[in-house]
């Protein structure tokens, strides 16, 4: 089974938020994740790649200590907060609540107000999940995720619901969110735009390993017209066994 | 609103937001009382003739005017009295009965193991059917009418609660899992919260069948009550006091089921804003 050590970090360069090794996890016959290597550097911000069915989500739902039969060495340090693909709001509790869902602090309710007003839901705090829109829903669930104050943020395609427009939106505030508080991000995704433009580093989940890995060393804000982006989504894109025809 | 709704309640989910959409036109509503008013007129009418002879069935005059004189007389009274207790001592033990089996079988694998299948059992067993046996367990008195109630009570509470236990999200209990919650947090802010929907659905059937229960108890042998009341007068062949009878039974029903949807509506609120807008 897989350890987490809590506690605080010391020492290295660059030191490890999270270290995978060797990690396998078989759903009955079916191997999906192989034995699969990874270490998340505190504070960087990484994107993963891959088809549907690749592993992505096992391999986040390890990290996120909800997989109990994956095998291998796996080793988190510090707090570890997700934001889902749906929101999961718990609908009977209102904004608020959710935020302080299990916060066990004795600040929880001030915390929470400044994670709700870091997202632009001050006013929403007392609504019922239930009326909130996806966008907002979205944002309730971040503030979840950040009022933890976490060293490693989990993000599972949380933003593949949401309309284009507000996607931008919440894009813009993830980076905002990442660069005031600096936790490691590993961001499950299926969109290639998405992980250039957001990303320090690219992974290709295939076959239940890392196939490919590429540093995005491109300045924020980026355009996806970038030339960097451009040839590196070419790669990108052939990693995953997507001809690149009619792209430029 | 109408006698209709006493048989409803069972089948229907607890959405207590669209009845704001339900809500008629309020020039309209007086047209609603028009043929109920001219079908009691007729009945008036094939009484006062003597079409209908008050053997079978007293005139709606009649009717209301034993109302009156069974409560001056203190009768009426007395008789809701002795049911409404049996009803609430019978609810009660079946409900903690009902709820708390649910708890332990929906909340742990081996108390489902230990409970579900007997429950399921008794479940297909007609509960009315049971009263021979209850006579001759419990003797006439009142334990046998109380715990006919509380048995009826408990099967519609036990298989709701349990359902709403088990058909709580998943993910929310995931959701759960990575904010920290201990398995009592779990059970106190995710599952209890979660079952409860299903819970106040059961709350409905098993006070329509509590009043069912009771009748039906109350009319093999009782010395006090409605049921009481009503059995005595039909060796009188007071059917205007039997119509009294039944008329308070509904009414009691539709009372109950009333304070039900209220609670619902307290308890809901956070779906009733959701399907309000």
């Amino acid at each position: 089974m897989a350890t987490r050590v809590p506690g605080p970090l010391t020492g290295t360069a660059a030191p490890a938020v999270a270290a995978v090794e060797g990690l396998t996890r078989r759903f009955g016959e079916r191997t999906v994740l192989d034995r699969l290597d990874l270490e998340i550097t505190r504070g960087e911000f990484i994107a993963l790649l891959g088809r549907s069915g690749s592993g992505k989500s096992t391999l986040l739902r390890a990290l996120a200590g909800l997989d109990d039969e994956a095998e291998g060495g796996l080793s988190v340090t510090g707090s570890v907060a997700v934001a889902f693909q749906e929101p999961r709001l718990v609908p009977w509790k209102r904004v608020h609540a959710n935020v302080t869902l299990g916060l066990a602090v004795p600040d929880a309710k001030d915390r929470a107000d400044a994670a709700l007003a870091e997202v632009g839901l001050t006013e929403r705090a007392g609504a019922w999940p239930l009326t909130l829109s996806g966008g907002e829903a979205q944002r309730a669930s971040l503030a979840r995720a950040l009022v933890r104050d976490p060293d490693l943020l989990l993000l599972d395609e949380p933003f593949s619901a949401l309309d284009a427009l507000t996607r931008i939106t919440i894009h813009q505030l993830v980076l905002h969110l990442w660069s005031v508080h600096r936790p490691a991000v590993l961001l499950v995704t299926h969109d290639v735009d998405e992980a250039l433009l957001l990303a320090d580093r690219v992974l290709v989940l295939d076959r239940g390993c890392i196939a490919h890995e590429s540093a995005v060393p491109a300045p924020r804000p980026r355009h996806r017209d970038h030339p960097d982006l451009v040839s590196l989504r070419t790669t990108l894109l052939a990693a995953l066994g997507v001809s690149p025809e009619g792209t430029t | 609103m109408s006698v209709l709704e006493l048989d409803t309640p069972a089948r229907t989910e607890p959405h207590p937001g669209p009845r704001i959409r339900r809500r008629r036109l309020p020039g309209r509503a007086w047209q609603r009382w028009i043929s109920p008013l001219v079908l009691v007129l007729a009945w008036q009418v094939a009484s006062t003739t003597g079409l209908l002879p008050v053997r079978l069935l007293a005139a709606p005059s009649t009717i209301a005017a034993t109302a009156v004189d069974l409560v001056q007389a203190g009768t009426l009274p007395t008789a809701i009295a002795v049911s409404l207790q049996r009803v609430l001592i019978g609810f009660a033990a079946g409900a903690i009965a009902g709820v708390g089996l649910a708890l332990a079988a929906g909340l742990s694998r081996r108390g489902e193991n230990a409970i579900d299948p007997i429950m399921q059992m008794l479940r297909a067993l007609p509960f009315f059917g049971l009263i021979p046996l209850f006579i001759l367990w419990f003797g006439i008195g009142e334990a046998p009418k109380v715990l006919l109630v509380a048995l009826a009570v408990s099967f519609p509470l036990y298989l709701n609660t349990f359902a709403g236990i088990r058909g709580v999200d998943g993910k929310l209990a995931e959701v759960a899992r990575t904010v920290g919650l201990g398995r009592t947090q779990l059970i106190r802010h995710i599952v209890l919260p979660g079952a409860l929907p299903q819970t106040l659905v059961g709350l409905r059937q098993s006070l329509g069948v509590a009043w069912l229960a009771l009748i039906v108890a109350e009319q093999v042998n009782a010395n006090a009550g409605l049921g009481y009341m009503i059995n005595d007068a039909r060796e009188f062949l007071r059917t205007d006091v039997i119509v009294v009878g039944l008329l308070v039974y509904s009414a009691l029903g539709l009372l109950t089921d009333a304070l039900v949807r209220l609670l619902e509506r307290r308890a809901l609120t956070w779906r009733r804003e959701f399907l309000a807008r």
